[in-house]
């Protein structure tokens, strides 16, 4: 899903590796970019469930207006992942598994 | 409490170039913007500019919010990026929390003193509420150009574009030069909104452009896997018994934008309906001075147009806050006035159609679903507040309940409370009172603007104050 070469943008920036944890499953992701962009990269469209209905939520508006991305990330809840960059090790929780709010 | 002389919320084009004119005439100037790099909607602009080389035609949008951002900082301005503004008031104090997602949303709060404000936080996109709009895939149309130009990534493999401004044609083409396929462009109107020459470019490369179409579902369990589209009659209403199913796997939305205005009514400034604008609008005067003396408003949050006028606007209201601080001389200050105001004039008869805010666009047509009464209960359990997860039912029964205002419906519902605080649906309830009330949406104010306007934990907010 990563558009290695653009007509306009040329070719993607050299960027290291690092391998963040959604979930705890590793996904790798390049320095600097946000979290949600990695999940995308990855084939990740499904990023938590809803706390009333457990419906699917992913990305929506993209810059960080709607909330729809949050998730807990590091420990602290509501993070918005579409604008939030990554880092070494970092941790995502969806929680869906514990019904909890984003 | 930290000073300045202006501080300017939002680092687009009008916020940018608001800042060349108040730190041009050595005026201690902020810039606080959220985003993590400053540009606005620039920052995702890859088609170059058109218009006069003032207004920098023949530059990439990309490449403008360098080269403004590097005129600024030349000029003595600070631009503070990962900055969101939280809380305005009408004293022209402002907190702030600088560094917010940099530090895992530990950010130091901070509260600024300015001698003149300048809000140019622009606009934000209008929400098509169909069943199903809150899965995984129905994405808007700007956030198709967010991931394809910032972040490098392909939002999905085939789409649907909803609205054939020229957002939607132009998003369209860029989804193309991406290498995503695009499988129709939409639009209720029963004529393209965009300009012929978009409009032509896609055409070309065989993407079909249904006009007098809407979209009605869109379909899938964990994800889009398709959009159910139907034509619409005389009145603008669907006829179901035609409709069919788009093969899709996303659905981007481009159907107008809006001021975002929150910050200026927190601030307490007073408003005026527009829909050539894209809705209620900050009052403001030639000057670009609101109805708060010292408070200044630019670009598209000043009505939604294009970046030329963006930046035009910004100018005029840096110089008008120079001049209220005596920073320029009088004559001179007037002479810009006049200038800027004769550009702004010259750009806005250029065109006879708003591109952005879909001018003849009925107002209306924002307001989701059928009319009480009419509706298969299906229907009314799409969502409205996506945050708290609230259904049209929710709201039309607040509605019979007695609710006649936004506020009224998030009392009774909760819609409008959750995360986001009214950014995504409070549009989409003030069009269904409006509907079910049968009030011109005009009439249908604003809910009351409280902090903080953005997601802040209350770690930052207990820090406040403190370093």
């Amino acid at each position: 899903m990563r558009v290695s070469n653009h007509p306009i943008l040329g070719r993607d920036r050299e960027r290291a590796p690092v391998t963040i944890y959604f979930d705890g499953n590793p996904i790798p992701a390049r320095e600097g970019e946000v979290i949600a962009a990695a999940l995308t990269a990855a084939g990740i469209r499904v990023f938590r469930t809803t706390p009333r209905q457990s419906r699917p939520r992913g990305l929506y508006c993209a810059i960080g207006q709607c909330t729809d991305c949050a998730m807990t990330v590091d420990g602290v809840a509501s993070v918005r992942t579409c604008v939030t960059p990554v880092r070494p090790g970092m941790r995502i929780e969806s929680g869906r598994d514990q019904g909890d709010q984003p | 409490m930290n000073r300045v002389d202006v501080l300017i919320i939002g680092a687009g084009p009008a916020g940018l170039s608001a800042a060349l004119e108040t730190s041009g005439h050595g005026l201690d100037t902020v810039v606080a913007d959220a985003g993590l790099a400053p540009g606005g909607q620039l920052v995702k602009q890859i088609h170059k500019f058109f218009g006069s080389s003032r207004h920098r035609a023949g530059t990439r949008g990309i490449d403008i919010a360098r080269e403004l951002s590097a005129e600024v900082r030349d000029r003595g301005g600070r631009i503070w990026s990962d900055s969101p503004v939280y809380a305005l008031l009408g004293n022209r104090e402002a907190a702030l929390a600088r560094g917010l997602t940099a530090t895992g949303n530990r950010a130091c709060p901070m509260e600024l003193a300015a001698r003149a404000v300048i809000i140019a936080t622009g606009a934000a996109e209008n929400q098509v509420a169909v069943p199903g709009w809150t899965l995984p895939g129905v994405i808007g149309a700007g956030a198709a150009q967010t991931m394809l130009h910032v972040h490098r990534v392909r939002p999905g493999r085939k789409v649907l574009m909803v609205g054939a401004g020229n957002v939607g044609l132009i998003v369209t083409y860029q989804l193309l030069q991406a290498d995503v396929e695009v499988a129709a462009v939409i639009d209720v109107m029963p004529r393209i909104g965009g300009y012929h020459v978009h409009a032509a470019k896609i055409a070309r490369l065989g993407v079909p452009i249904l006009t007098a179409h809407t979209l009605c579902v869109a379909r899938g369990t964990d994800e889009v896997t398709g959009a159910v589209v139907a034509p619409v009659d005389a009145a603008g209403r669907p006829v179901r018994e035609r409709e069919f199913v788009v093969d899709v796997d996303t659905i981007c939305i481009a159907t107008g934008m809006r001021p975002d205005a929150r910050l200026a009514w927190m601030a307490g400034c007073r408003g005026t309906f527009a829909s050539e604008l894209g809705g209620f609008v900050p009052l403001h005067g030639p000057d670009m001075e609101t109805s708060i003396p010292g408070v200044f408003v630019a670009g598209d949050l000043a009505g939604v147009e294009e970046a030329s006028i963006a930046m035009d606007e910004g100018r005029l209201a840096g110089i008008s806050a120079a001049l209220s601080l005596g920073a320029v001389d009088r004559k001179r200050g007037l002479e810009l006035q006049d200038e800027l105001g004769a550009s702004l004039s010259a750009l806005r008869t250029g065109s006879s159609v708003s591109p952005k805010a879909g001018r003849d666009r009925p107002f209306n047509s924002a307001a989701p679903g059928p009319r009480t009464g009419e509706a298969d209960p299906a229907e009314n359990d799409r969502l409205i507040c996506r945050c708290e997860e609230i259904t049209l039912s929710e709201v039309l029964a607040a509605i019979r309940q007695g609710a006649r205002t936004v506020t009224g419906v998030k009392r009774r519902t909760r819609a409008g409370m959750g995360l986001c605080q009214g950014r995504s649906c409070e549009q989409l309830i003030a069009g269904i009172i409006a509907r079910e009330l049968e009030t011109p949406r005009s009439e249908i104010l604003p809910a009351t603007g409280r902090p903080p306007a953005v997601p802040i934990p209350f770690g930052v907010l207990a820090r406040e104050g403190r370093k």
